[in-house]
């Protein structure tokens, strides 16, 4: 295989507690070893439930936020270890959109400012060209060109995602981490959008970390999946592997947990007991082991943390998980 | 056997710059003593407006157009004074909200606010409310419910939360529980384990529920029947089993087309054409047929009513007089 796009590498964030009570605060651990890689013009799916620190890891690779340890290595450079200036080139190849574009889309600025800021910004056309460049990102992404004038509060929340595709386009990046964006869409809207960036990554070969809590969505969109729970990856591998087969007792009770709209689809039903711990205190040993269904937990699972390890096609950080059969 | 609940034509207005607006515009259904009825569809389709009115609960200055009905197990719901309303209200029906955070009081404790639905249907003591409160935290399945009654709101998880909601809501013996999105704002997992507890308690109580939900895939398996929303009124309702095994109108057919699949192989989704109209701008004639891909001349001026799909399976669209049996 040639040498990911993307290459993060024991990641760790800790939020230190702030204010008075901070000294008897432990940290925090939102992310808490990460590693994972993403190919050219590949998606991976970065699953898990809140809490569990995968946007984090997503505005970490960014720098929107700070890490508190690890690499990320994009197309061979560490972008943690960046000068503002460098870091600035970077983010033109590296860009992302959120779960709500309204919050990210300032609403006094014309929805064709918005996107012309980073071309603007980066240098990437000259004055004359930039309002034809935006109206032909629009259009790219299902709106039409004329919308440029207009503000965005006249805009529907899948138009408005749209919006902030285009945005993200208009820099011609390598790279976008999606960061649960079709949430908060009606499902009709939804899978719109889905094609949309199915498209965008058909036509341009963008390569996208694509964070959701929706693995059928994932399903739909990403070649590979990473599942994380309370701060690490559990259970990695191809996305069909990892959801037909899943190793992972958390991966295989979060598929069960997944609505289906089939009533004659016969399926086993895992309800798992509590709610994730907290990530300030996390369990010893495996972080799941509190919650866990496996027959065979044991001792070893309250005491010793599981690391990734190969299990078939996936890699699973379980003492238990056996070869899929 | 007359049903628990009946509802005739039910039609919400609004006054709006455009004249007058009618979010929820000739809604009937009825719900039968232990029933799970969910009703289905996208934001705007005026799904939580027709749960509100039940309790005569519409915000003004929305108005229920005289016209409507709503009969509770004979009552005429909407002739009630204001006495009799409270007899109904949080007693015989009882509802929860899709976020319990702002439904609950920050304040008090748990067993104050359970013990205050208590004491608000039965004249007990305040150590008996606490004792009743204690018996529902033990009903809704949250553990350790001796440590849990002393609890604020802000100590507990979504899941725990909500499920405090369907204690409080429980209190008071209903006949009728509205759960209007109660699991949206959850995890999976945690969705799985409300949506479990609804069922055990619909069984062990004999309570109807009416379910409002925009995800068809939580309806499968659980759901009696299905009422699909979409622009102010009911366009296809049915048992469960035949709505997935034969949906009818245009506009079910295009949702269950969108949602992504956690099974089968994984196609291009294929989404509905365009956005759902607002209230102020329904569409004349059947009001899905600027979306409708089966549009046939006629939809666009003629409003088609009810027609029979099967037995009882209705929808409101022409294609049914092509598909009668």
């Amino acid at each position: 295989m040639s040498t990911p796009l993307l290459e993060v590498r024991d990641l760790v964030k800790y939020y230190k507690a702030t204010g008075f009570l901070a000294r008897n605060t432990p940290p925090v651990r939102a992310v808490d070893g990460v590693s994972f890689t993403v190919g050219k013009g590949e998606t991976l799916g970065l699953v898990g439930e809140s809490g569990c620190g995968k946007s984090t890891v997503g505005r970490t690779i960014l720098r929107l936020q700070g890490a508190t340890a690890g690499t990320v290595r994009f197309d061979g450079t560490d972008l943690l270890a960046l000068d503002r200036s460098a870091l600035r080139q970077a983010r033109r190849r590296i860009q992302i959109i959120f779960q709500d574009p309204y919050s990210s889309l300032n609403p006094r600025m014309t929805v064709g400012d918005a996107i012309a800021e980073g071309i603007e910004i980066h240098d990437l056309a000259p004055r004359a060209g930039i309002p034809g460049r935006v109206a032909r990102l629009l259009e790219e992404v299902g709106l039409d060109g004329s919308y440029a004038s207009r503000y965005p509060h006249e805009f529907s929340g899948g138009q408005r995602q749209r919006i902030g595709i285009a945005r993200a386009l208009g820099v011609e990046p390598d790279f976008i981490v999606c960061d649960e964006p079709v949430s908060a869409l009606d499902v009709s809207v939804q899978a719109q959008v889905l094609n949309l960036l199915a498209d965008l990554q058909a036509r341009r070969g963008i390569s996208y970390l694509f964070i959701a809590h929706d693995l059928a969505v994932v399903r739909q969109i990403a070649q590979r999946v990473a599942v994380m729970y309370l701060g690490r990856i559990v259970e990695t591998g191809p996305t069909e592997e990892v959801l037909a087969r899943p190793a992972h007792p958390y991966t295989r009770a979060l598929l069960s947990a997944v609505p289906v709209p089939d009533p004659t689809t016969q399926r086993l039903r895992i309800v798992l007991a509590g709610d994730p711990p907290s990530p300030s205190n996390p369990p010893p040993g495996c972080p799941f082991h509190p919650r866990c269904p496996h027959p065979a937990r044991d001792a070893r699972c309250s005491t010793e943390r599981p690391e990734l390890h190969q299990i078939g096609r996936s890699e699973v950080a379980c003492h238990h998980a056996e070869s899929p059969t | 056997m007359t049903p628990l609940l009946e509802v005739q034509d039910l039609r919400i207005t609004f006054p709006s710059s455009a004249g007058i607006s009618r979010p929820v515009d000739g809604v009937s259904f009825t719900l039968s003593r232990g029933e799970l009825l969910a009703l289905v569809g996208e934001s705007g389709c005026g799904k939580s407006l027709t749960s509100l009115a039940l309790l005569r609960l519409v915000p003004p200055p929305g108005e229920i157009a005289a016209g409507s009905s709503i009969r509770l197990d004979g009552t005429d719901v909407l002739g009630l004074d204001a006495a009799s309303l409270r007899a109904i209200r949080g007693r015989r029906i009882g509802m929860i909200f899709q976020d319990p955070m702002t439904s609950l009081n920050p304040v008090f404790t748990v067993a104050d606010q359970i013990g205050e639905s208590v004491r608000a249907h039965q004249s007990v003591s305040r150590r008996a409310a606490r004792t009743r409160a204690l018996e529902l935290l033990q009903e809704v399945g949250i553990p350790d419910p001796v440590e849990r009654l002393d609890n604020y709101p802000h100590q507990m998880s979504g899941g725990m939360r909500q499920r405090v909601m369907i204690a409080i809501a429980l209190a008071s013996e209903p006949e009728l529980l509205i759960a209007d999105e109660p699991t949206t704002a959850l995890d999976v997992t945690v969705q799985a384990q409300i949506l479990e507890l609804l069922d055990r308690l619909r069984t062990a109580r004999g309570m109807a529920v009416l379910l409002i939900t925009h995800d068809l895939g939580i309806v499968a398996g659980r759901a009696d029947r299905v009422a699909v929303m979409y622009a102010g009124r009911l366009v296809e309702e049915s048992g469960t089993a035949d709505l997935f095994a034969r949906p009818s109108h245009p506009y079910t057919r295009g949702l269950l087309a969108s949602v992504p699949r956690i099974t089968g192989s994984v196609t291009r989704l294929t989404p509905i054409a365009g956005t759902v109209p607002p209230p102020t701008a329904w569409p004349a004639g059947c009001r899905f047929h600027p979306r409708c891909p089966d549009r046939l001349a006629r939809c666009l001026a003629d409003d088609p009513p009810a027609l029979s799909v099967g037995p009882g399976h209705q929808m409101r669209c022409w294609l049914a007089e092509g598909n009668r049996t």
